[in-house]
């Protein structure tokens, strides 16, 4: 709905900024999967809304005073876009000047996010993959129902009738954007793109098209116990990369040791943890869709077995 | 001179609005929109904090000598996606309160809360 919007619209905001990977990012999921979640559950939990018979006056006061200090306190700040902020003096010089050399990778994004600050990331990947967990394990239905072939197959005839536009234009659409989420993977190093913005575009194309031909459909093709055990392996990819660079004698996640040219080393290093990234990022993004969509399902399906 | 302060104006309200729906609506499913407003104005705080004047995008290139600030980038690329990841979180919690109270409004439950006891 609107927050659609929004995040589209920060996208842009992003892209105006220079933050053209940031921008990526919240393209696919401000505009794309929070929706989609937001509005699964509300569908689950029902649209309807109590009026409050309480006047938050309280909060308001609260929030003015709060926002009031705030702004009073950024009259200290250095201007927007003021190169000598103290922000843009400690860390990044360094990495604007030398990543050339130590890295080699142009696309200054990705060497600090992968190499730099690899174990910040490895990290937020473990976080990522909890989620997901954790979702799984809220949402997680006891016993599958048997799937009626003859159902799906009614559902499916009745949905080629509507959305027929849609459906034709997202068949075509969705290889594209497929072969795409691999551009973003493997080409992070130069241009703007990497393992957190290939795996949610991934995702997106497949929950696109669990979208409009059913649910069911895309359970058959799409193999649940083989993408969760596909996101435990992104994150083992990425910490054995780091544990093969210590048995090499470096630092855990120092890729410089992987190859007997440094640069070669950080090259294989990026790339590989890169793509366990966005092997855990796409597979999480798909549970946590599949998982709120069976929910929804199984509550449409009860009223029916209860009868 | 002030308005070279703007972007962190806009900061504000943003976290304000976000901030305000957070503790003033019942609602669950509101409160989870409030924070990732909240959320994004954080985001937006960074992303303009590491902004040049003049500068492009952190991908070097021949004939660019100027670059944005990479590391804000960096750092808003993996939180927007742990963003997601943890707004799932609550959303799959969400869903869970309302199966076992059946309402997702805060009163309800608190009301059904001070009976079971």
């Amino acid at each position: 709905m609107l927050l659609g919007v929004y995040g589209l619209l920060s996208a842009s905001f992003f892209v105006a900024m220079d933050a053209v990977d940031v921008a990526f990012t919240e393209a696919s999921v401000g505009a794309g999967i929070s929706t989609i979640l937001m509005l699964t559950t509300i569908a689950i939990t029902g649209r309807s809304e109590l009026a409050s018979h309480y006047r938050p006056t309280l909060a308001l006061i609260l929030v003015l005073i709060i926002g009031g200090l705030l702004i009073y306190g950024t009259m200290d700040m250095p201007y927007f876009g003021f190169a000598e902020a103290p922000a843009n003096l400690h860390v990044s010089p360094r990495y604007i000047h030398d990543s050339m050399q130590e890295i080699g990778v142009p696309n200054l994004v990705t060497a600090v996010l992968a190499s730099y600050r690899g174990f910040d990331t490895f990290g937020e990947v473990v976080v990522i993959f909890t989620a997901g967990v954790g979702v799984v394990v809220l949402l997680g239905l006891p016993g599958r129902r048997d799937e009626n072939d003859a159902e799906i197959e009614l559902i499916n005839t009745s949905m080629h009738e509507q959305h027929l536009v849609v459906r034709i234009v997202s068949k075509v659409l969705i290889p594209f954007i497929l072969l795409f989420a691999f551009y973003v993977q493997f080409h992070g190093d130069f241009g703007p793109g990497g393992g957190f913005q290939a795996g949610v575009i991934f995702a997106s194309a497949i929950i696109l098209y669990a979208l409009l031909f059913g649910l069911s459909t895309a359970r058959r093709i799409i193999n649940q116990p083989l993408v969760q055990l596909l996101s435990g392996v992104g994150v083992l990819v990425y910490g054995s990369v780091g544990l093969v660079s210590m048995l090499n004698g470096g630092n855990f996640l120092d890729y410089s040791v992987l190859s007997s040219d440094p640069i070669a080393g950080q090259h294989l290093g990026i790339l590989l943890i890169e793509l366990g990234v966005g092997c855990t990022v796409a597979s999480v993004m798909v549970i946590i869709f599949f998982k709120f969509a069976d929910r929804k399902e199984a509550l449409h399906y009860k009223p029916r077995e209860t009868k | 001179m002030l308005i070279g302060l703007y972007n962190y104006w806009v900061v504000v309200a943003l976290m304000m609005t976000g901030f305000y729906i957070v503790i003033a609506q019942g609602n669950l499913i509101k409160k989870i929109a409030g924070l990732i407003i909240f959320q994004t104005s954080v985001f937006i705080f960074y992303i303009s904090v590491g902004k040049v004047d003049g500068a492009t995008a952190p991908i070097v290139g021949d004939g660019f000598s100027q670059y944005s600030n990479p590391l804000p980038h960096v750092l808003i690329l993996t939180a927007i996606v742990v963003g997601i990841a943890t707004t799932a979180l609550g959303l799959a919690l969400i869903v869970r309160i309302r199966e076992a109270y059946g309402s997702i409004e805060e009163d309800e439950i608190q009301k059904k809360d001070d009976q079971a006891c």
